[in-house]
């Protein structure tokens, strides 16, 4: 089975949230960057499947040589070999474009990308991808059987699940359930060492970059007032400020 | 032209996001002058969407929300904005929202602003202010496509009034043949909450401070007693206290409801992304150095053991 898994590399969840350029731009500076949670589930169940059936995982990431470190990490955690398309990750769409045009010749059975980036939460891209190369589309996966010509997926949905089959390939937006929060590995060294043999292939983007969607401006939300202590004797207080002052009860 | 809101419904039966599609789109209608269209599957009574603003209400009823698979309801809709010469088109940021405006926007080659909080600020271009960095930003973003599809966040945009005017309403059969049979829909299973946490504009959730998930029981009931949603924190969930789907947070759901009532959670940051953006913020917790404390509009030091029965005494005297 060759499974591609699509890595971002964002902000680490604790990283103060800054921006710079009079609000036109999100401030790199001290961040640590992170595969982002969602596709590290993703890629954790890619190495399942390899544990299980035998698999090919390729990571692949699109953005400046910065972001080589974290596919180096994913390549520690169990990744094959890892791709770079080296071109600046401006918007959902640019990178769609590219993850589409490497696709197109390399026969995936599954392509894999966390359900959103946990910075800009657009969760646009897997769609993008899954209707440009006409494949089925499974978002908010949270669970995945492999059967012999198709597989069967959980997926959230508002108020419960639903259980649907696929055929291969298919485009997977996962999230966890997929494989658990205890699942996840973090790389040993003998993994580490092996991801330095491994091949990190860097390609360059020929993609046309048209209608653009563009950030303008960046804000913190406005802070809530000091909260309001009420003591534990008088939640009498509590139903009252609920009512009389929020108007939520 | 026009503008068109693709409004989701529930077995057949709209909710409150459905209805802040139509003011969304009823607002935009009004600014550029364009006549807004509702288009909808497998609605039983479409008529209720009449009076909200659009003109025209088409129900594609031999499909619905349930049993067509998304690639399936984005490729009709797709036709059915291309026939009606959309400019605008508006869709709640549900799970199935979110997940047919990214194959739609594919379809159609138009651009995509997600996660709106507002009405747009302008619209040559246009610009949208939206939710980001799990909610410890906006992001104003701006277009520069002549079509786009905006994504609202359920419980963001207010309601409008109902009025007295018609809307012609439509009750159409898919009339594309549906290629793509490489996915099928096995069944659903629904949860057997009572309120789904997307829709309740209350939701009650605890954390480890409760020790044992037998002590859930008065969670159970506090929410019950507030018609209100229950959720918890990562680590409950990790542990298999509780389902997975209640988990709200950086990995889980993020949700904005009017009032989010936190017990024995102590706020890491992780789950304040997912709840953050909630209009009230009650906190519980033993600790007065909890960080949640600085993140509510309310708070209790205190034993939620003791606390939390009191307050269920207090609302039922409130209630009553």
């Amino acid at each position: 089975m060759n499974i591609l898994v699509c890595i971002s590399s964002v902000p680490d969840t604790t990283s103060p949230i800054n921006f710079t350029d009079n609000n036109q731009s999100f401030d790199k500076n001290g961040i640590t960057f992170i595969i982002n949670p969602y596709d590290e589930f993703c890629l954790t169940k890619a190495i399942f499947i390899k544990e299980n059936k035998s698999a090919t995982i390729t990571v692949l990431n699109v953005g400046k040589n910065t972001n080589d470190s974290v596919l180096r990490k994913a390549l520690a955690i169990g990744a094959d070999n890892a791709v770079r398309i080296n071109q600046e990750a401006e918007n959902s769409k640019i990178v769609a474009k590219c993850i589409v045009e490497y696709c197109q010749d390399k026969n995936f059975d599954i392509i894999f990308c966390g359900r959103e980036s946990i910075d800009y939460n657009g969760g646009k891209v897997p769609g993008f991808i899954a209707e440009k190369l006409n494949l089925p589309f499974i978002n908010g996966c949270v669970g995945m059987d492999i059967k012999n010509e198709t597989m069967e997926l959980k997926r959230e949905i508002d108020n419960g699940h639903e259980i649907c089959e696929s055929a291969f390939p298919a485009v997977i937006a996962g999230q966890k359930g997929l494989v658990e929060e205890k699942d996840l590995r973090i790389p040993s060294m003998r993994g580490i060492m092996s991801a330095r043999t491994k091949s990190l292939e860097v390609i360059e983007s020929t993609i046309n970059i048209e209608n653009n969607i563009k950030v303008i401006h960046y804000e913190k939300p406005i802070q809530r007032s000091e909260c309001k202590m009420i003591n534990e004797d008088n939640v009498e207080e509590l139903v009252d400020l609920l009512n009389n002052e929020a108007k939520v009860i | 032209m026009s503008v068109l809101a693709i409004i989701e419904n529930w077995e057949g039966e709209f909710k409150k996001t459905s209805f802040e599609v139509l003011h969304y789109g009823k607002r935009i209608s009004n600014e550029i002058g364009q006549e807004l269209i509702a288009l909808t599957f497998g609605a039983n009574n479409p008529e209720r969407l009449e009076g909200y603003g659009a003109s025209r209400i088409i129900n594609v009823s031999n499909l619905k929300f349930e049993t067509t698979t998304n690639n399936n309801l984005a490729k009709i809709s797709a036709e059915l904005i291309t026939e009606n010469e959309a400019s605008h088109i508006v869709i709640s940021n549900t799970i199935t929202g979110k997940t047919i405006a990214p194959l739609l926007t594919s379809n159609l080659n138009c651009g995509l602003i997600s996660n709106a909080i507002e009405h747009p600020k302008t619209h040559t271009p246009l610009t949208v202010k939206c939710k980001g960095f799990s909610s410890k930003a906006h992001i104003t973003y701006e277009s520069e496509n002549q079509q786009n599809i905006i994504s609202i966040v359920p419980n963001s945009i207010g309601l409008i009034e109902k009025n007295d005017e018609k809307s012609e309403v439509l009750n159409i059969n898919q009339k594309s043949n549906l290629t793509n049979e490489k996915m099928k829909i096995l069944h659903r299973e629904k949860s057997n909450e009572k309120i789904s946490l997307a829709d309740a504009e209350i939701v009650i959730s605890a954390g480890r401070g409760l020790k044992d998930p037998e002590n859930w029981g008065m969670i159970e009931e506090l929410a019950e007693l507030l018609n209100a949603g229950t959720a918890c924190s990562k680590p409950v969930s990790d542990m298999g206290w509780r389902p997975h789907s209640e988990h709200v947070g950086q990995t889980g759901l993020a949700i904005n409801p009017d009032l989010y009532i936190a017990i024995g959670i102590s706020g890491a940051i992780q789950h304040l992304a997912g709840v953050n953006s909630s209009k009230n913020i009650v906190v519980i917790n033993t600790d007065p150095e909890a960080p949640f404390f600085k993140a509510a509009n309310y708070g209790i030091v205190g034993d939620a053991f003791v606390v939390v029965p009191k307050l269920i005494a207090a609302l039922k005297n409130f209630k009553n």
